[in-house]
């Protein structure tokens, strides 16, 4: 069995419904051309004031959610921005998972691909979570991606993860390196394509052509 | 033969090969790539030592940090930002990657540009590493955001591993009243369905008034469908996108003319097709929205009162919590109207309201008025075309002359990643399409209104209602 099966920890609940990406990673951090250093600015608003002070009373600055590694959050969790530097931050923050009702569309693509576990439960699961977590002594949470279950202080629930992004998880399939061996596949597909769409081919490359005169 | 939506027509002349039930190999015509979320993609193309297969699939425009300040030759200040600007350049010269660089006399955002020159077509799948690119469905193109591991995968074999989305239909019948555009259109129909009322579905918006719409003004509706969490929007091309692309699109030669024709005629929803879920909106019902608080589904029209909660709240917070939450942040109370709230800032921009027609518009309001005093209003263009068009117009003259900032292209205060930043507690009256919390500065706040709402609040200082500025003639186009 992979090591990996079992994510397991103190979890931190951030109940905002909408938390967008512009807030998990704010564009004073997206100005990188590598991955680096991206856990300086999780939720930084929420972390930091104005003059860069920690704000005490925010639940991942609290001692006892310092060691958090999993996020409770609100529905549409990472709306907004496609950035994946978000996901990132989470990742290189110690996040390993975050359970919500709902998660954006890009978020959801951008967290399978970095193998960050996204959890969605019911919102009423999710509300009864969030009431255990929000007390340290009962935050603690256990995921299992083999028995596909959530357990937390006072909740058993059940969760679904598509085939390919349960073995995107475990096995760490490599999307890139799996669409290349239909290289084949694919350069028949184009061949064919634009012969029968030919405006279509070289789109970009007439275009700058043209334009460039 | 089943009835298809026009989506699943779309999905179906881009299918590599099916996965799964869920998942197939999209093959994408255009990729469109930026300075800031490509680059970690191209490190890993580079690290494998992977070839682009077929750059002249893709093109990529410096547009997020570029400074936007009134000088000819425009130099990146900040030393990451530049470096992200050279490493893009760098990136496409080693892959043959067409680009639209910094001092390039036709650079702007990306999603003004790529359609102003043709290179977005009826049929297409455009992806890119952007959530808004979802403005093309205005052409009957399939448009949607992807991260950048998404970005790699593209570049490295001009396809994508894509989740299947669901079928929505809004239907929009009816006249937009004087004084309303596709913008107080949107934000009306986001308000209605929620800031996750489409998500997991690529809508398709149908109806008279959609078909009354101009091009443009179907980019704004479009451009902001995912602000609803939609997966992607369309639009069936009619005679008006048709022609809108083959003006631009020169390289089409006459006789591959007709066969584009013929096929972009294929283009819409069968009379039967199946949709999981429709919406009806009136357009005769539109009036000039603004947000009021964090999220654009938080908005109502000028003549309502800013709610103590919406029903979008979820039951994990309190139901009135979250809105609490967001007129905290934006000094707003619950039961009195925007109407007469002062602003600081206007902000006229972004590939929402950045094209020729928002700038028309907004010339209109302003021509021999002039900007309130304390107020600091910036144009922004939506790209080099557009800025010189408006020059030529004469529109830029009238902007500058009303006391407005008359500026360089790019994404600009839309997302405040370049100095283009709003400070602490300023308000803002802005044609963009997020009123996240910091987004164009942290305590910022962001009001997003149409081009014409926010031009009348450059003049009078406040959230004003432009319908009633006592304008002679009427500005609708």
């Amino acid at each position: 069995m992979p090591e990996h099966h079992v994510i397991s920890g103190v979890a931190a609940p951030i109940p905002q419904p909408n938390l967008d990406t512009d807030q998990i990673m704010p564009k004073q951090f997206l100005r990188g051309i590598d991955k680096k250093g991206l856990d300086q600015g999780l939720l930084y608003d929420m972390r930091f004031d104005q003059q860069g002070q920690r704000i005490d009373h925010f639940v991942l600055n609290r001692s006892e959610y310092a060691n958090a590694n999993i996020l409770v959050g609100g529905a549409n969790f990472g709306c907004g921005s496609s950035r994946e530097h978000a996901v990132w931050g989470l990742s290189q923050f110690g996040i390993q998972a975050v359970i919500a009702s709902s998660f954006a569309e890009i978020f959801y693509s951008n967290a399978m691909n970095n193998r960050l576990l996204l959890v969605v439960l019911s919102e009423n699961e999710v509300k009864n979570i969030l009431a255990d977590v929000k007390h340290p002594q009962t935050a603690h949470v256990a995921i299992d991606l083999v028995s596909m279950t959530v357990q937390s202080h006072t909740v058993r629930a059940s969760f679904k993860l598509h085939e390919r992004h349960r073995r995107m998880f475990l096995e760490k399939l490599d999307l890139v390196e799996a669409t290349l061996t239909r290289k084949p596949q694919i350069d028949d597909f184009v061949a064919q394509y634009h012969q029968r769409y030919p405006w279509q081919a070289d789109v970009a490359g007439k275009t700058i052509a043209r334009l460039r005169g | 033969m089943t009835a298809k939506t026009l989506y699943q027509k779309l999905l179906d002349s881009h299918t590599v090969a099916r996965l799964d039930e869920q998942n197939i190999l999209l093959y994408a015509d255009l990729h469109l790539m930026n300075e800031y979320t490509s680059p970690q993609a191209f490190s890993g193309l580079n690290d494998k030592g992977l070839p682009v297969p077929l750059p002249g699939q893709n093109v990529a425009v410096v547009s997020h940090i570029i400074p936007t300040h009134s000088v000819k030759n425009r130099i990146i200040a900040d030393p990451a930002s530049a470096l992200q600007a050279s490493n893009l350049k760098r990136n496409c010269d080693m892959h043959g990657i067409p680009l639209f660089d910094t001092n390039d006399p036709l650079q702007g955002i990306e999603h003004v540009v790529s359609p102003e020159h043709g290179m977005i077509r009826p049929g297409m799948v455009v992806i890119c590493g952007d959530s808004h690119t979802t403005t093309y469905g205005a052409l009957g193109a399939l448009g949607f955001g992807i991260g950048t591991s998404e970005v790699e995968h593209v570049l490295a074999t001009q396809t994508l591993v894509y989740r299947l989305a669901g079928n929505m239909r809004i239907d929009v019948d009816g006249q937009l009243p004087i004084g309303c555009t596709a913008k107080d259109l949107i934000l009306m129909i986001i308000r209605h369905i929620g800031a996750q009322g489409a998500r997991g579905y690529v809508i398709e918006f149908c109806g008279t008034a959609i078909s009354a719409l101009s091009i443009e003004a179907r980019f704004t509706l479009c451009n902001m469908a995912v602000e609803a969490g939609a997966r992607g929007a369309l639009i069936a091309p009619d005679q008006r996108a048709m022609d809108y692309v083959l003006q631009r699109a020169t390289d089409i030669s006459t006789d591959m003319r007709e066969q584009a024709l013929a096929h972009w005629h294929t283009l819409f929803s069968d009379d039967d097709a199946v949709f999981e879920i429709t919406h009806h909106f009136d357009a005769g019902e539109v009036a000039p929205y603004v947000t009021w608080g964090i999220s654009p589904d938080q908005a109502i029209s000028i003549e309502e009162l800013i709610p103590a909660g919406n029903h979008h709240d979820h039951s994990q917070t309190d139901a009135g919590s979250y809105a609490a939450q967001a007129l905290d942040y934006t000094g707003l109370t619950a039961g009195t109207s925007l109407l007469g709230t002062p602003i600081q800032h206007v902000f006229i921009g972004s590939c929402t309201n950045a094209r020729i027609e928002d700038l028309r518009e907004v010339a209109q309001i302003v021509r021999q008025r002039h900007v309130a005093d304390g107020v600091r209003a910036m144009v922004v263009p939506g790209s080099g075309a557009v800025r010189q068009q408006a020059e030529a117009e004469g529109i830029a003259q009238i902007l500058i002359d009303a006391g407005f900032e008359w500026r360089q292209p790019g994404c600009s205060m839309c997302l405040a990643m370049n100095d283009d930043v709003l400070g602490f507690g300023q308000r803002c009256a802005s044609t963009t399409n997020r009123n996240f919390e910091g987004r164009q500065g942290r305590g910022a706040i962001t009001h997003l209104m149409s081009p014409a709402m926010a031009a009348a609040a450059a003049i009078t200082g406040v959230i004003t209602d432009v319908r009633k500025l006592d304008q002679p003639e009427n500005f609708h186009a």
